[in-house]
């Protein structure tokens, strides 16, 4: 027996009582897993525009489903903890809860992936990031066009929201058109020059919208020939740091999802200990219970463990049992053991004979 | 003639101390909830203060909080004396202050019922407030160097951007101030020399807003200066132009803001208000079936239970032959004195 200890029956009524606390707060538990789940849905939801792929999903999606089946679970639990006292209610728990606790262990199994996956999957949130901010920041002139009119208001909220600039950082603005052809007049000099500098014809300028400007700045924002330092007044290029946000808007995304996942962490792993607890207490009022019903006085000492043989016994007789099963699935085994065997006698007695001969 | 009377026997008078014991629970969460109301709007307020020049009254505040605890521990108290009436011998060593404790529960609702409506009213003295308070914020903008007030621009700017809104009135309070810090002006150019000619303070004004007036949803890049100057930008024309700076100006926008959340703070007050009243006739209710018991001996005898002796009028007179009474004591003294005086 494996760590055995002995139940008194007032020690057995406690058990149950605390079981039964333990597992309505398990249930919680499950409800507050469930509710970060959500939460975590709807934040990656609502900057689903600039994500261009949905792997990230899994994280919360996980977390939703492992918190409702955790609340059925715990919930099961409690009720068993109810009957357990009733001598007459318990033994049809018998099988159930068999198959209650592969269920908890494969719930435990999932949070900790959970955890594991939250971290795992940080290179591909910041791809797909990529990927999603570079569509946003190349479609942001385009507020005429149905189905991308709305990218500049998300782009602009999003970097002022973030207090972020661009992708990697406000060069990326140096790099595309963001001023809609409408608002340009082709027949000035300097939109002329400016779209013949380049292959694709496009109006580059080195300047950046309006949101990438940092309100903690000394002085009003300057958006507008950035890299000329005698356009503005005491303006040194290379060494302005307040005027626009530094970081990029894929850094802060990615540090902003980071750290709410990571913040789950905590809350994830103490339901796991929760749910170990749980599953530990009920295995002992199970087997002391069982072990109560088995002796002639009901109200009697008996012993609660957590497995009936040995670790190793356990794992062998499972083994077995495996096997049982799965060979139920086969040719019959006898005959054709015996058969073997039977060709193995004459093998061994043709081996056997030629040699007192020689 | 009573008012409002109503037959009790045991089993109702249990019955009726059970629910005005269980209300009074709710009314010590109201209470609770009252004096967290008074601590959010006081936070608020806080939070904003260096746009109302320091200048704002936290009168409305302090008052939520002190009534918010009074509340608390009236209706704990009120609970206790419930939870005690179901045992005639615990009662006795209250039934002497009950009367009194009753009147303090009237007293304690009035004024619940003032600071509810004070809540409403509140709203007038914060528009002066921030009228002032705003006006001030916007000439210190520039002044990014004076320590004291180096954060107001960040302060105006995170501002304006987060309650969608610009300048005073409107965006053109900004063409009437220097915004631009005289560090950042090059006062050899002639554009500059030229501004500040042009007015008497010497001040560099423009037709241009800072970059929080900007509105993210304006479908071109947002045009913040020469507004006024329609050939300055291709296909621009400032009459007509709506959507490229925030049009409601940000007094509008934050007296909005606190009248809301004032109202609702109202509205809140008001329900605790009535719940208070309800707990207060339920008291008496329960003072008055314990104290007219048919047989005082025997605790499952009918009783009487009822809001007030005698009529609203009758109570009322007598109130009045109470007061009239200890003054007309003081004064008789004062006559049997004078009386003596002259004799002698």
């Amino acid at each position: 027996m494996l760590l055995k200890i002995k139940f008194s029956q007032q020690r057995r009524v406690h058990l149950a009582q605390g079981l039964w606390l333990l597992s309505w707060m398990a249930v919680m538990w499950g409800v507050i897993i469930f509710c970060l789940g959500v939460y975590l849905k709807t934040e990656l939801l609502r900057r689903a525009e600039v994500m261009d792929n949905t792997e990230i999903h899994v994280v919360p999606n996980i977390l939703m489903m492992v918190g409702l089946a955790s609340i059925g679970t715990n919930w099961v639990a409690s009720r068993a903890c109810q009957d357990s006292l009733d001598a007459t209610r318990f033994p049809r728990w018998k099988v159930f809860l068999l198959a209650w606790f592969a269920v908890a262990a494969v719930l435990c199994c999932l949070l900790i992936a959970v955890v594991v996956l939250s971290y795992a999957l940080q290179g591909s949130l910041e791809e797909s990031l990529k990927v999603g901010l570079r569509n946003g920041i190349r479609f942001y002139k385009d507020t005429d066009v149905p189905g991308r009119c709305f990218q500049k208001e998300t782009i602009d909220r999003l970097q002022m929201e973030f207090r972020c600039c661009g992708n990697s950082n406000f060069k990326d603005w140096f790099e595309v058109q963001w001023v809609n052809n409408r608002y340009l007049d082709f027949t000035s000099k300097d939109v002329k020059d400016r779209i013949r500098s380049n292959v694709d014809g496009r109006y580059l300028l080195d300047g950046v919208p309006f949101s990438c400007c940092n309100p903690a700045s000394p002085r009003p924002c300057l958006q507008l020939q950035l890299t000329d330092n005698s356009a503005h007044y005491n303006y040194e290029y290379q060494s302005e740091e307040l005027n626009l946000y530094s970081r990029g808007c894929r850094q802060a995304l990615t540090d902003y999802f980071m750290e709410l996942m990571n913040s789950t962490g905590p809350g994830v792993l103490s339901v796991v200990l929760i749910q170990l607890s749980v599953c530990l207490s009920l295995r002992y009022l199970q087997t002391a219970v069982e072990g109560a019903m088995a002796l002639e006085d009901p109200e009697g000492d008996s012993e609660g463990y957590l497995l009936e043989k040995g670790v190793k016994e356990t794992i062998e007789d499972l083994k077995a049992n495996a096997l049982k099963m799965l060979k139920f699935g086969q040719v019959d085994p006898n005959a054709a053991e015996g058969s073997s065997e039977a060709a193995d006698a004459e093998k061994a007695e043709k081996t056997a004979s030629p040699t007192p001969a020689s | 003639m009573v008012l409002m009377s109503v037959k009790f026997d045991l089993k109702k008078r249990v019955k009726l101390a059970q629910t005005v014991w269980f209300m009074y629970w709710f009314a010590v969460m109201g209470g609770v909830l009252v004096f967290s109301m008074g601590l959010f709007f006081k936070i608020e307020l806080r939070k904003r203060s260096e746009l109302m020049d320091n200048n704002e009254s936290h009168f409305l505040p302090n008052l939520l909080i002190l009534m918010g605890l009074i509340a608390c521990g009236i209706n704990a108290f009120g609970g206790k004396i419930c939870y005690d009436s179901l045992d005639p011998n615990k009662f006795v060593k209250w039934k002497s202050m009950l009367k009194s404790f009753l009147v303090l529960c009237m007293v304690l609702n009035s004024l619940l019922f003032i600071t509810a409506l004070l809540c409403f009213l509140t709203r007038i003295p914060l528009q002066f407030t921030l009228a002032e308070g705003l006006k001030n914020g916007m000439r210190y903008y520039k002044d990014t160097d004076t320590p004291g007030r180096c954060y107001m621009k960040r302060t105006l700017d995170l501002m304006q951007m987060e309650f969608r809104c610009c300048g005073n009135e409107n965006y053109r309070d900004w063409f009437e101030i220097q915004w631009v810090s005289n560090r950042y002006l090059d006062f050899g150019a002639k554009e500059v020399k030229d501004r500040i000619g042009s007015n008497v303070d010497g001040q560099y004004l423009m037709d241009g807003v800072p970059f929080s007036c900007c509105n993210p949803s304006s479908p071109r890049p947002c045009i913040q200066n020469q507004m006024t100057n329609n050939t300055a930008h291709y296909s621009y024309d400032h009459y007509t132009e709506e959507l490229n700076v925030w049009k409601r100006g940000c007094r509008d926008a934050m007296l909005s803001y606190y009248g809301g959340l004032m109202n609702t703070i109202g509205a809140l007050v008001l329900l605790v208000t009535i719940l208070e009243v309800a707990v207060t006739i339920g008291l008496q209710y329960v003072n008055s079936s314990l104290s007219t018991l048919a047989n005082p001996e025997d605790p499952e005898s009918e009783s009487e239970g009822w809001i007030l002796e005698k009529t609203v009028k009758e109570t009322f007179t007598d109130i009045m032959a109470t007061m009239k009474s200890m003054g007309k004591g003081t004064k008789v003294e004062e006559g049997g004195e004078a009386a003596v005086a002259t004799v002698s």
